[in-house]
């Protein structure tokens, strides 16, 4: 955290227009400083998180070797579902107050802002998440090497669902009925995400190791720290035009 | 001199093409059609494991084939419309969606009638099953956005954008019986041979020609209703002969 961050109006007249870092650090830093301000939203999405995974066993019969083995899944679904639930912040606020466009203008490159925004609204929503979820999975009745293997899927995993959530953010910007419809864009390309990070766990717990799922990942967040930058940086100008 | 392809993107020029094109796919897939279904259960051998069942795949094999390939088609015009932002292209993916959409369904809607005798569930969470619905959800997806944005330039590029990033689910369909050793059976079908009996290839191959047709035939009529909700203010649309004096009807 940076607390002497200068302000948006005179960084924006300073900066050279080359260093593609200087953008994404002080996009990052921008909006850990605007996080860090709003501390009691990012508590409410922590707690949803909390709240979700607290149903399943009320809504189902709280018995050992179900919860155990339904764990996994549970705490993936809940956590797409909370970073589902952040999105909106990602962009909308800056959008619908003009900063946005000004944003858009600065003589750094719109890709790198975007992703200091991406870094910046993982490690407000998806760390802590990364972080919760072995405590939450211990609810479960999850072994310990089950919770290492499902801390570490969602350590490689939650930067994808904020990558690619960047794209759905974007595109749904200014329009009716976007959380809905955020959803139904962006849930469909969660999926391959949700089923190796949680079948990370169901194949330790076969006794089959989670190297193959969680280089899948690794290999998903790969390709989506590349790509997903760019799309979203195409979604923001489409939106802005 | 030669022809000009570049002049068929124009909105104006490619709207009675596809007007003269229309009844050749109309009537091929209609022909095909008849070819292929009396081939499928007319001639062809009933299966020595299956039984009569397998004959959905007249149905099933085309339209899963349909439903990724004209989801890639789309996302190639898509590309188009972002690259080189030319109004017809984005009307193009306008035009595919539904019908891909439509042939997810048939594909997993044939799928689910074939897999209760043979498998005994209509459903069951197979990976090429999965990802063929997420693909349903994709054209859902990418029909919706287009409905929430009014600006049609705005919603031509917003799509292509999104169905570019959805492209990366073709390949996991496509080979999920591969990767994935799962209930799905693989692929009879390769470009090396097939392991199928001749007229139940031709039968299945000859269906296919006949949904593509299909397709094209239906993907161009949907375009020329685009192409004239859209350019309704030109000039071009008020001179075309069904238009004149009705003018008032488009607005």
């Amino acid at each position: 955290m940076n607390a002497t961050a200068p302000s948006t109006a005179t960084i924006l007249a300073s900066v050279p227009a080359d260093g593609a870092l200087a953008g994404v650090r002080w996009a990052l830093a921008r909006d850990l400083k605007l996080a860090v301000r709003s501390r009691a939203e990012l508590g409410v999405q922590l707690l949803f998180y909390v709240i979700v995974v607290t149903l399943f066993p009320l809504a189902t019969t709280p018995e050992r070797n179900l919860l155990s083995t339904m764990g996994p899944g549970v705490l993936w679904v809940a956590a797409l579902l909370a970073s589902l639930l952040s999105l909106p912040r990602l962009f909308a606020t800056d959008h619908a107050d003009g900063t946005l466009e000004q944003i858009a203008l600065s003589p750094y490159a719109l890709e790198a802002l975007v992703s200091g925004k991406i870094a910046a609204h993982w490690l407000t929503t998806g760390l802590p998440v990364v972080l919760l979820a072995p405590m939450l999975g211990l609810q479960y009745y999850m072994d310990g090497e089950s919770l290492t293997v499902l801390a570490a899927g969602l350590l490689i995993g939650t930067p994808i669902l904020s990558l690619l959530g960047a794209i759905g953010a974007a595109l749904t910007l200014g329009l009716k009925g976007g959380g809905g419809l955020l959803a139904l864009l962006i849930l469909p390309l969660y999926v391959p995400v949700l089923i190796f990070g949680a079948g990370a766990v169901d194949a330790v717990r076969a006794g089959l190791g989670a190297t193959a799922n969680l280089s899948l990942l690794g290999a998903g967040l790969a390709l989506a720290v590349v790509g997903a930058p760019f799309a979203a940086a195409a979604a923001v100008r489409i939106a802005l035009d | 001199m030669p022809f000009n392809w570049f002049k068929l993107s124009s909105p104006a020029s490619f709207y009675p093409v596809a007007g003269t094109l229309i009844p050749w796919f109309a009537w091929g897939a209609a022909i095909l059609a008849a070819i292929g279904l009396w081939l499928g259960f007319g001639v062809a051998p009933t299966d020595f494991q299956q039984g009569e069942v397998y004959r959905i795949i007249f149905i099933h094999v085309p339209s899963a084939w349909l439903s990724m390939f004209l989801y890639v088609v789309m996302a190639f015009w898509g590309v188009l419309a972002l690259g080189f932002g030319t109004r017809l292209s984005g009307m193009m993916a306008q035009a595919i969606a539904p019908t891909g959409a439509l042939m997810t369904f048939i594909a997993l809607w044939t799928g689910a009638l074939w897999g209760r005798p043979t498998w005994g569930t209509y459903w069951a969470w197979d990976a090429r099953m999965t990802s063929e619905l997420i693909l349903l959800f994709l054209y859902l997806g990418i029909i919706a956005l287009r409905q929430a944005i009014g600006d049609p330039r705005r919603a031509d590029r917003a799509c292509a954008v999104l169905s570019i990033v959805g492209v990366v689910n073709i390949p996991i369909i496509y080979f999920s019986v591969k990767w994935w050793n799962t209930l799905h059976q693989g692929a009879s079908v390769k470009l090396t041979g097939s392991s199928m009996e001749t007229t139940m290839l031709a039968g299945m191959l000859v269906m296919s020609f006949a949904f593509w047709f299909y397709s094209i035939a239906v993907v161009l009529a949907r375009l020329r209703a685009i192409v004239l909700e859209r350019e309704r203010d030109a000039a071009w649309v008020g001179a075309l002969p069904d238009v004149r004096g009705n003018a008032g009807v488009l607005r």
